[in-house]
């Protein structure tokens, strides 16, 4: 604050005397405190962020190679001349062959469908947890929050113990007699399914809650007064506004949902293709950095779309024309 | 409603109405603390009714109950003499202006207005019509394809009231109409919202804080306190004739003294208080035993400053300027009575000339005229 007053001072009062006019200078072209306030996390996502993702945009345009690293680089200098190798293989390789098309395809659908559950069962639980009293509210968002005390993994594998043939599911299913036979869930696409809403539903509750949690309840009563029964009034008056908080949690599971790779290792049968699986593959089993980062581009190329539509219609919201 | 400018002082001059709206014996408890203690009131067809008090008062919960956004704990509510109070909101045929407007954002001001008609199942040609007319009526019809949040907070109230209206409601009721919006426009649109208000068919409920709002606006006032309705009346009935002491000093302010009876005959009565050394004489209305405590509410309108002693052997009192403030059409005067009591008097212009021209610690006689005094009994 101190270094912005310095720097608007009226010019009248600025000092004459030789080192206070370089101090005045000196002011005057140093940042502000604002801007000091976000070279830190700028500095981060650039550091962790930024510089990661160009190394791997970089290596994805290399060839493999067997050596240390294990590929190649992209300028070379020779006999006076620089040149440049782009590798575009890879990412042709990615259009043309059948298998990665349907890896994408179906990390989008496992990712898609797990997103739709997540708000299936998270926007009731949101909407009742915002219309509880306060201290209700702080207890029940507690229990949502308190998965995040134990360890992904563990949690993971202990849904292993409950899926399986002889898990606890089955067990008790069979207990109360309502199957005979074991339900086939571990390693199959709906052992994946459940892990994946199991674990993402936290991310869709936060932002939904926090959505309804401040909506005006005046505009509720407004409705029922000028005469909409209740399923009316979530329709067109809950639902439309929180419509920010739907896109948000459904990004927010979607986006980390089709880079998973945890869940279907664990939870998968041998025939659940997610992208993350055949980015593992490619790097540990097949040594093929320069594939495996096409691999990673492209799906980022592929998140970015959806974030930018949402980016786009909150824009347009802010601005409010029609 | 007729098209009276000061309706405050127009209740006298129409024809009886027809009762309309009947509360009866409503009462709303809040787990231990009563909100609405047994509340009766009538208000008559096209009428605007005030409820009026301080916040806590009961006056919100009674007009959400009407709205049926509250459910009373007991009691029953007639509108057209049909019983309201079991009905759920959506079936009501009364329609509520909220506090905040609570227009939907997600929606054109044309759809927030047509809204509860949509909810009717109104056919498109007839939806279109009413719609535009409602606009019309409030002068908003080109700014039909805005957003509410590209408004003006006095156009947001028109879109409101237009909403409230366009259901053609029997009971229409407005949540503290004015106090969203900026001192400087409120009173222009008092008078813009009553003009509106008299050109359609409604019947009509407003909430306030505001003395001023409701004297300016409702036909009768009901002065509410603690859950009970202290008074009934037109503006005028309740500023000059308060009928509790609660009225006098809620509504503007007043001189209230504290005695007891001491002679009553047909025609007057005199009251002795140990805050004045003479004798208080009111000449109306007003009769009590001997000895019987009583309050006096003398409007500070009506008090006196003169320099020399009254004739008169009742009615005033010295004192000393303690403090004064020039209010622009008036000037207030605190004067300190031997007694300890302060004596408000508010002096227009020609009286100050009259005066010459006081300075503090003057010393000055109070007084007023028999008639000006209002006995209340505690």
């Amino acid at each position: 604050m101190n270094t912005t007053l310095k720097r608007y001072a009226p010019l009248e009062s600025r000092p004459r005397s030789g080192t206070g006019r370089l101090k005045a200078i000196l002011l005057r072209w140093l940042p502000s405190g604002r801007t000091l306030a976000i070279v830190p996390p700028f500095a981060w996502l650039m550091l962790f962020f930024a510089l990661p993702f160009v190394l791997v945009l970089k290596i994805s345009f290399a060839d493999q190679q067997l050596s240390v690293p294990p590929y190649t680089a992209l300028l070379s200098f020779e006999q006076g001349v620089v040149h440049i190798a782009l590798q575009f293989g890879h990412y042709l390789f990615l259009l043309q062959d059948d298998l990665y098309v349907a890896t994408y395809l179906s990390s989008l659908k496992m990712a898609g469908v797990s997103t739709f559950f997540c708000l299936l069962i998270g926007y009731p639980m949101a909407y009742y947890i915002a219309r509880a009293s306060a201290s209700t509210r702080n207890l029940l968002m507690m229990a949502v929050m308190l998965p995040f005390w134990t360890s992904f993994l563990i949690r993971v594998y202990a849904w292993i113990g409950i899926l399986k043939d002889d898990g606890l599911l089955n067990h008790f299913l069979i207990g109360i007699g309502l199957i005979h036979t074991p339900l086939r869930l571990y390693h199959t696409d709906w052992g994946v399914y459940i892990g994946m809403v199991y674990s993402y539903l936290p991310f869709m509750i936060m932002p939904l809650y926090a959505n309804l949690v401040k909506m005006d309840l005046a505009l509720l009563e407004a409705a029922y007064d000028l005469g909409a029964k209740p399923w009316t009034v979530f329709t067109r008056i809950t639902l439309p506004l929180s419509k920010n908080g739907i896109i948000a949690g459904s990004l927010l599971v979607f986006i980390p949902a089709v880079g998973e790779y945890v869940i279907p290792e664990l939870l998968g049968g041998a025939d659940t293709l997610m992208i993350g699986r055949v980015m593992w593959d490619e790097f540990f089993n097949d040594m093929d950095w320069p594939m495996a980062s096409a691999v990673t581009v492209a799906m980022v190329v592929l998140l970015l779309i959806p974030m930018a539509l949402f980016q786009y219609y909150q824009v347009k919201e802010l601005e409010g024309v029609k | 409603m007729s098209n009276q400018t000061n309706p405050g002082h127009a209740a006298a001059a129409r024809p009886a109405k027809p009762d309309f709206v009947k509360i009866v014996n409503v009462v709303k408890k809040f787990g231990d603390s009563v909100a609405l203690d047994d509340v009766s009131l009538t208000i008559k067809k096209n009428e605007l009714f005030a409820l009026l008090g301080s916040s806590g008062c009961g006056k919100s919960t009674l007009l959400r109950i009407l709205a049926g956004l509250e459910t009373a704990t007991s009691g029953s509510i007639f509108v057209d003499g049909e019983d309201i109070a079991k009905l759920p909101p959506y079936k009501r045929p009364v329609n509520m202006m909220f506090q905040s407007y609570a227009l939907f954002p997600h929606m054109t001001v044309e759809g927030n207005v047509a809204f509860g008609l949509k909810q009717e199942g109104v056919g498109r040609e007839e939806l279109k019509e009413r719609v535009a007319d409602a606009l019309d009526l409030v002068q908003m019809r080109k700014y039909a394809q805005r957003k509410p949040h590209q408004l003006s907070g006095g156009q947001q109230q028109r879109v409101a009231l237009a909403r409230s209206l366009v259901k053609r409601p029997k009971l229409l009721l407005l949540d503290e109409p004015m106090s969203a919006l900026d001192k400087k426009i409120r009173q222009k649109t008092q008078l813009e919202l009553v003009n509106i208000l008299n050109q359609v068919d409604v019947t009509c409920v407003m909430v306030t804080h505001d003395q001023e709002e409701a004297m300016t606006m409702a036909d009768r006032v009901a002065v509410m306190s603690e859950g009970n309705i202290m008074q009934i009346g037109s503006p005028a009935e309740v500023y000059e004739f308060p009928s509790c002491r609660f009225s006098a000093e809620f509504i503007g302010s007043t001189n209230m003294f504290e005695g007891h009876v001491v002679e009553d005959e047909p025609d007057h009565i005199y009251i002795e208080t140990p805050d004045l050394p003479r004798r208080m004489h009111i000449s109306h209305g007003i009769t009590g035993p001997l000895g019987m405590a009583v309050s006096v509410s003398v409007r500070p309108e009506w008090v006196s400053l003169s320099r020399s002693q009254p004739a008169a052997s009742y009615n005033w009192a010295p004192g000393v300027i303690a403090d004064m403030a020039y209010m622009g059409s008036y000037t207030l005067f605190h004067v300190k009575l031997a007694s300890g009591k302060t004596v408000i008097a508010n002096l227009s212009s020609s009286h100050l000339i009259e005066l010459g021209s006081p300075a503090y610690n003057d010393d000055v006689y109070v007084s007023w005229a028999p008639t000006c005094g209002v006995v209340l009994t505690l």
